[in-house]
């Protein structure tokens, strides 16, 4: 079961892990954090499939996705 | 904190610069996945030039040199011949590496040293507002062309295999897991590598040239203008305008090192 | 080992006192007239495991020259006018982020192409002002071949305890003038330190108590150098919009050589304990200037020379402290009288101040300071 972790005080509520994602999992939330940021968050997580899209296109290393795919098998997606 | 960011990123240099949805941070993000992938973290020095893609080493902990602006190419190349086994890479700007910096850019490709630059190109100078960028399409508005682009703009990627370069990759940043697997080619090639990221700029190229600061819209249309390099064959001229050419576009084993030549000349005679 | 004697041109022996020194980096660009440092560069450095690298101009010689700096190598470059202008914001670049570095002006006539061939004293305004913004260089004038060959050792080893750039200062007189050079046995060098502070503890840019940074790091140390050419606190993070800080490290890159002045001073004085005339010169016009106050003596005129090795910082104290009995000062130049503003602005209550331009590559004779010396 993958598991995504968004940490709040990096996150600048650009939306793109939302937009990569091809599963759908995230979405927004009416959070916002500390900055005024509104934050996303994993809906759907048991549709993640541990592809890392949004762990690798986040421009603030604000999301982590604790997966059980080695990166291997992520990088030769 | 993600481990990698946690590990590697200089915490007093942050908040970033970057703005929300930068594609700067894509990069930043995959150049750390990069590094952990090569086990390099140990042996790195970064040198950034300026403009919002120089402060990206800045970012991250290592021996960093942020340096003047167009000059990144010209001090890696003093520092790699200090220090010929250090991983050397340059994170420069379009601005930066083919404007101001062009001369030492084409001359680093010529002399095919062992250096690793990346190019974060936005096709406009993001930190100083959105003027015009030698990698501006023609006829695009910006701050320093309001009614339209009148020059043509450089494909740098065909300017680093002219100057004599030895790898070169493009890929944009919808296409991260591809872009880390050049830069850690790049990486270890030996010779000159360049590696073009095309990267959305909401604020500035974003809002002037295409008229949305959106940042997933801006994405959105960098993967849909990407053509890969294998199918770009078939298209014509005409299909390909507008399109953004990725790949790895050019490796080549067959240039002398100019790191290697300098201190081969320590065996030979001189005059 | 003894010391060796050998007749060689000025540029050759700056090569020999650079090597002596521990240079072991060079990137230049030819230009005359100090392009034989180049070539004997090139010719040399291969034979003590240096590198020299020609690069396509002067801003990349010297940012390649800070890149070497902060690789661990102590490096320089040499150029005339036209190249030297094209160098300032990268010394500018060294001096805000403190690297260790010498550049050589072998100084010819301008502006802009001037006078490739003739000698001129033009670019010592440009040596301490030539970069925007505030900030503090060391330049030194070798007047003979011989000081060539030491202001060169000593501009390095300066550059090293001080973390500037330092710029020596000759002309093509003293460039292609061949004369003898005694290379000592041995050669008092400064050698490159890493900071004596480990990586946990060090602070990139926090002076010690003597206003001096500790030692110099190099890449692959484990320091984690941040390396900034923005205004910076003391770690290397950026402080340009933040007005004490960008105050401080200013304030810091000028007084640690302003707060050594006197470690700064450099001078020869001839015939100056009872002298009511001083000549003040620098670089070759010191040739002429030793033979007209020898001439003057002789006349029974009371002539003394005080020779400026050190140009920047200015000698202020110490011609100060020689103009107990003087009522005028001369000041042969090659250029439109520039130093002698500066020892105007010192001497100026104290004496009359007499400027002696020469212009166009004009070297003074002994004849033309003479003059200026009667009683």
């Amino acid at each position: 079961m993958n598991h995504i972790e968004i940490d709040n005080n990096y996150c600048k509520g650009c939306q793109l892990c939302i937009a990569v994602c091809p599963q759908g999992v995230l979405e927004v939330s009416p959070l916002r954090n500390s900055k005024g940021y509104l934050m996303p968050r994993a809906a759907r997580g048991e549709d993640c499939t541990g592809c890392m899209q949004c762990e690798m296109t986040c421009p603030d290393l604000a999301i982590t996705v604790i997966s059980d795919r080695t990166s291997k098998e992520a990088d030769n997606a | 904190m993600h481990p990698l960011a946690e590990k590697m990123l200089r915490k007093s240099a942050l908040p970033s610069i970057y703005c929300p949805g930068c594609g700067h941070g894509t990069v930043l993000n995959n150049f750390l996945r990069t590094v952990d992938k090569l086990g390099v973290y140990d042996n790195l020095a970064l040198v950034g030039g300026i403009g919002c893609s120089g402060w990206t080493p800045v970012f991250i902990k290592a021996d960093t040199i942020h340096t003047l602006h167009g000059r990144a190419v010209a001090v890696a190349t003093g520092l790699k011949l200090a220090q010929p086994e250090r991983k050397v890479v340059v994170f420069c700007g379009d601005g930066d590496c083919v404007a101001i910096g062009g001369n030492h850019f084409i001359h680093a490709a010529r002399r095919n040293i062992d250096l690793t630059v990346i190019m974060l190109n936005n096709n406009i100078y993001g930190m100083t507002g959105g003027q015009v960028a030698p990698t501006t399409p023609y006829q695009a508005r910006t701050q320093t062309s309001p009614r339209g682009n009148p020059e043509q703009p450089f494909d740098a990627c065909e300017l680093a295999r002219a100057a004599g370069a030895t790898y070169i990759a493009r890929w944009t940043t919808a296409q991260p897991a591809q872009m880390a697997k050049s830069m850690r080619e790049a990486m270890e090639h030996k010779g000159f590598s360049f590696v073009e990221v095309v990267v959305q700029c909401p604020t500035q190229a974003g809002r002037y040239m295409y008229g949305t600061g959106s940042a997933v819209d801006l994405y959105e249309m960098l993967k849909t203008n990407s053509v890969r390099l294998s199918k770009a064959g078939e298209l014509s001229a005409e299909e390909l305008t507008g399109k953004i050419v990725v790949g790895r576009l050019l490796q080549r084993e067959d240039r002398p090192e100019f790191t290697e030549g300098v201190y081969g000349l320590c065996q030979a005679k001189g005059a | 080992m003894d010391s060796t004697i050998e007749i060689v041109q000025g540029n050759e022996a700056c090569v020999r006192g650079a090597l002596a020194a521990g240079c072991r980096f060079f990137a230049g660009y030819p230009i005359t007239p100090a392009t034989e440092i180049a070539e004997l560069m090139a010719l040399r450095l291969p034979e003590c495991n240096g590198a020299f690298v020609q690069m396509e101009d002067e801003l990349g010689s010297i940012n390649a020259v800070v890149g070497a700096a902060w690789g661990g190598m102590k490096a320089c470059t040499a150029t005339t006018g036209p190249g030297f202008s094209l160098m300032q914001e990268g010394i500018g670049y060294a001096a805000m982020t403190e690297t260790p570095c010498v550049i050589i002006d072998v100084q010819r006539g301008g502006p802009a192409t001037g006078q490739p061939t003739m000698p001129s004293q033009q670019d010592v305004m440009q040596a301490k002002y030539g970069s925007h913004g505030d900030y503090e260089i060391i330049a030194l004038c070798p007047s003979s071949v011989q000081e060539s060959f030491e202001l060169t050792v000593k501009a390095f080893n300066l550059a090293e305890r001080f973390r500037v750039p330092v710029m020596v200062l000759s002309d093509e007189i003293v460039g292609h003038t061949r004369e003898k050079l005694r290379i000592p046995a041995e050669v008092e060098v400064i050698p490159r330190n890493p900071p004596a502070a480990p990586p946990d503890e060090y602070k990139m840019y926090r002076p010690g108590p003597d206003g001096l940074l500790d030692g110099m790091p190099s890449v692959g140390q484990g320091y984690n150098i941040l390396v900034e050419s923005q205004a910076h606190g003391e770690d290397g993070n950026r402080k340009g919009n933040d007005i004490a800080a960008s105050a401080k490290v200013i304030d810091h890159l000028c007084s640690k050589i302003t707060d050594h002045a006197q470690e700064l001073t450099d001078i020869v004085t001839l015939e100056c304990d009872d002298a009511q005339t001083l000549v003040v010169a620098y670089g070759s016009v010191v040739r002429s200037a030793k033979n007209a106050v020898r001439q003057a003596r002789a006349q029974g005129i009371k002539a003394g020379l005080v020779q400026l090795r050190i140009l920047w910082p200015f000698a202020d104290e110490a011609l100060i402290g020689l103009a107990d009995g003087v009522r005028k000062v001369v000041v042969p130049e090659m250029n439109v009288g520039k130093i002698s503003r500066e020892v105007q602005r010192v001497l100026g209550k104290y004496c009359e101040v007499v400027s002696l331009p020469a212009l166009g590559g004009e070297l003074h004779t002994p004849t033309k300071i003479l003059k200026q010396l009667g009683s």
